[in-house]
């Protein structure tokens, strides 16, 4: 499938997103039969995590691990499975009906489908300190991206802010293809790593253990690493020169030059679209994000509609694969699947549950400080308005009490990229302000298109339509 | 005794600003809202602060609360983000042009100078961006627009300021006359005022059936669309003679297209859907209208929930089964402009019985089947 003009009216099954969860997802409902289209706006499948797993430069097996290529297996099953990829498609809006508004090279259509599984993954936490918004900062997420589509890494000196295992992931690869960091600045929080050692009786025993330390180790011999940094700072007049920094007690704050600053402090999941269709999500204060409320096997309040992967709460790719395969099961039970074509839902649930158990241990460790998630004064909260940090605090002072309100008066949120870039940062800042749980707070109320579209596809959809009527009556 | 002397159903900007103008006649007043205040139309309407194009029947009322409207930060101590960048309606071809005319003529027989007909090269002078085809023109100059939620807010803030009290999240569930006060059973128990003011919007119907007198509401969700920021290409509100259409720049160069479209409420649970085809009908109308937004990207579309009246015009007056009541509801998607002006009217009908503003064609016995 190669353009918008080879999609069908409805589809049996419609997957959000094309890494492992949707492919998954995907595998299951088509090998039992039914009509599966996918829908990534990716040049190619495997998500984030196995991105351009099927196109990239980078060769060299060790650069991005066995994990990233055991993403071939997946792929393979999934192009056997004879379920559909369409690439390049943007999904913009998606209703309670389960109407899909979806764009593809300028050209925009609504389809139906009678089942729609989301596997629309994570986003990178907002990292909201001073400077974040300048020229030369960019996210660890983003340089991986750049690293595994076109096996480019940032040139000059360049410095890593943040904490959690995709920092240390990424360490690894530049090194691996000689980009020169300078060194890492460790936000991880004393207090939680105390705190953590509670839940490492799982994390022990899971498959993470080995690998992590072992890279962990690789990193910590070839740069330097700051740890227990509790204030960061990006300095620079037209982009960034230099990250300021403090160590926990300490005094004094320290100063080193980069050309480049990476900015990471974990993924939340990518609620956007789920939202609009009305799907009811709930705050969790272990991770610190709103995530869907789902049944055991992704359903949400919304008929027809479930979620896999880490849109449904982090839990890494492992995970995904198997929560995949549960929603597509689902999804097939429920359009009646022989069962005998389906996977083994008892095999699906142990592994799941192996690859879930440790992630008690890294939320705990991981779970970003205050001081980096809620930001103050002139730091910039929204950035798509230019809105910071202050205007949200005097603005509770005068009433508004949630981001929807705020919405209507700073506009922030409104931008392109609705929210996905402050929706946490504004919700958690209100929750401060006011002294209420953030999810007492709520998040922006998330309307279709969740993704820009044009007018002039919008001004196209009736005659589509028609278009389309006229192909079903002939 | 008495929770109040007057008891205000609903917390958009027609209850805030009857609260408001009440309060500065000295009167003890109390708004229950069941959400928050502006949470519904008047917190996300298009914002147009519009004579141009009223009803007959509104235009009295439309121009008494213009004169509020510019001098709005004496009365609530807030600009509102008002701003007289003016309103334009634009014919499409020559029997659009001759609709138009024959408005101007109509309205200026009824004693009004407002709007003014201008043809094809004025129009280009006003909206440069505007498409060839485009004849002429309806244009009221200092007409404008505001920021309704910041709008509905100030008018809540002023009215706190002198005394009214707001219980928002609390919802009206009864309604019963007492020993000579009315009893409004709400989810945080009963309150007791003399008079009552029904301003709850897409619900005042539930309201006005409690009281014995239903009306044939409709609700409605008129939806919006806002696009990504553009270069400053023109500044009046500008809309359509035979197509729906509301469409305005906003001061940070985004645009915002509205203009009754209407998508699905569900008054029930706060929640309206859109549908896509409905703004595509949209689209079309910009596109024709503006070719300079074929380039625009929208990034978020929504809608309101609002209450309609089949005749497209609101209920302002006396309940005619209950003693003490009073309604202003039902605005039909054009009710932002005459906030300021019929909470003022209304002020005058609840404390004194009586105004002197034209409110006959809005009685509420004209849906009466008559037998």
């Amino acid at each position: 499938m190669t353009g918008i003009g080879d999609l069908q009216a409805i589809y049996d099954v419609v997957v959000v997103g094309a890494g492992p969860a949707g492919m998954a997802a995907a595998t299951v409902t088509a090998n039992a039969g039914f009509s599966t289209l996918v829908l990534d706006e990716n040049a190619g499948v495997g998500g984030q995590v196995w991105r351009a797993i099927e196109t990239t430069p980078v060769m060299a097996r060790p650069v991005l691990g066995p994990d990233y290529w055991a993403g071939q297996d997946v792929v393979r099953a999934f192009r056997e499975s004879g379920a559909q990829h369409l690439a390049g498609a943007t999904v913009w809006s998606l209703d309670a009906n389960r109407e899909i508004g979806v764009s593809v090279g300028g050209e925009a259509r609504l389809i139906s489908a009678r089942r729609v599984i989301l596997a629309t993954g994570a986003l990178e936490r907002p990292f909201p300190v001073p400077g974040w918004t300048m020229p030369g900062v960019m996210t660890i997420g983003a340089a991986q991206t750049v690293l595994k589509a076109s096996g480019l890494y940032p040139s000059g000196a360049t410095v890593l802010v943040g904490c959690g295992p995709l920092l240390w992931l990424y360490a690894f690869q530049a090194l691996q293809v000689g980009a020169q960091i300078q060194a890492i600045l460790d936000t991880t929080d004393a207090g939680q790593r105390r705190q953590a050692v509670k839940h490492a009786m799982p994390f022990l025993r899971s498959p993470y253990l080995g690998k992590g330390l072992k890279l962990m180790a690789h990193v910590r011999r070839k740069i330097r690493v700051v740890d227990n940094v509790t204030d960061v700072a990006i300095e620079g007049t037209d982009r960034a020169a230099s990250v300021v920094y403090r160590r926990g007690g300490a005094t004094a704050a320290d100063r080193l030059m980069a050309d480049t600053v990476l900015l990471h402090q974990g993924v939340v999941p990518n609620v956007n679209l789920a939202m609009a269709a009305g799907v009811a999500h709930t705050w969790d204060d272990a991770q610190l994000c709103f995530k869907p409320n789902l049944d055991a096997y992704g359903g949400t309040n919304v008929t027809g509609i479930a979620i896999a992967g880490d849109g449904a709460g982090i839990a890494g790719a492992e995970a995904a694969l198997e929560r995949g395969r549960l929603a597509g099961l689902a999804a097939a039970t429920a359009l009646g699947a022989d069962p005998h074509r389906l996977p083994d839902e008892k095999a699906v649930r142990r592994s799941l549950q192996r690859y879930e158990a440790p992630r008690a241990f890294l939320d705990t460790l991981y779970r970003p400080a205050k001081a980096f998630r809620i930001p103050q004064g002139e730091t910039i909260a929204c950035r798509c308005e230019e809105v910071k940090a202050k205007d949200v605090t005097a603005t509770v002072e005068i009433g508004p009490e949630g981001p929807n309100q705020m919405k209507s008066f700073l506009r922030c949120g409104m931008g392109p990229c609705q929210g996905r870039l402050c929706g946490l940062t504004v919700t958690e800042l209100i929750a401060e302000q006011r002294g209420v749980p953030p999810g007492e707070v709520g998040y922006y109320r998330l309307r279709p298109p969740v993704k820009p579209v044009s007018l002039a596809e919008i001004a196209s959809l009736e005659k589509s339509e028609a278009a389309v009527k006229a192909v079903v009556r002939s | 005794m008495a929770t109040a002397d007057v008891i205000v159903i609903g917390g958009g900007l027609h209850g805030c600003s009857a609260a408001l103008h009440l309060a500065m006649r000295g009167a003890k007043v109390l708004v229950i809202e069941k959400d928050h205040v502006g949470r519904h139309a008047s917190g996300v309407n298009a914002g147009g602060v519009r004579r141009l194009g009223r009803h007959f029947a509104e235009i009295p009322i439309s121009c008494a609360s213009m004169e509020l409207w510019h001098r709005i930060r004496d009365i609530v101590d807030d600009d509102c983000g008002f701003e007289a960048s003016g309103q334009v309606k634009i014919a499409e071809n020559e029997a659009d042009f001759a609709v138009l005319a024959k408005r101007v003529a109509d309205v200026r027989a009824l004693g009004f100078t407002h709007e003014e007909l201008v043809g094809q090269d004025e129009l280009r002078r006003i909206v440069p961006a505007v498409a060839d085809q485009c004849v002429g023109a309806i244009v009221v100059r200092d007409d404008g627009a505001a920021n309704p939620y910041r709008t509905t807010l100030a008018f809540k803030r002023k009215a706190q300021s002198l005394g009214v009290r707001f219980e928002e999240g609390v919802a009206v569930t009864g309604l019963a006359r007492g020993m000579g006060d009315w009893r409004v059973a709400t989810t945080a128990g009963d309150r007791t005022a003399p008079k009552i003011v029904n301003c709850a919007g897409a619900w005042a119907g539930r309201i006005a059936a409690l009281l014995g007198e239903p009306v044939p509401l409709e609700v409605i969700a008129p939806m919006m669309m806002i696009t990504a920021p553009m270069q400053p290409f023109i500044k009046p509100v500008v809309g359509a003679t035979s197509r729906p259409l509301s469409f305005k720049q906003m001061p940070n160069g985004t645009v915002m297209i509205g203009g009754g479209r209407r998508g699905t409420p569900h008054p029930d649970r706060n929640a309206t859907d859109l549908d896509f085809r409905q703004l595509a009908l949209g689209a079309r109308t910009v596109l024709d209208l503006f070719p300079i937004m074929r380039a625009a990207q929208v990034v978020r579309g929504w809608a309101g929930i609002e209450a309609r009246m089949p005749d497209d015009i609101p209920v302002i007056g006396p309940s005619r089964t209950s003693e003490g009541v009073y309604h202003a509801f039902g605005f039909s998607a054009h009710g932002f402009q005459m906030g300021p002006g019929v909470g003022a009217l209304m002020a005058e009908l609840v404390s004194r019985g009586t105004t002197n503003s034209p409110i006959s064609p809005f009685d509420i016995r004209r849906f009466e089947t008559r037998g």
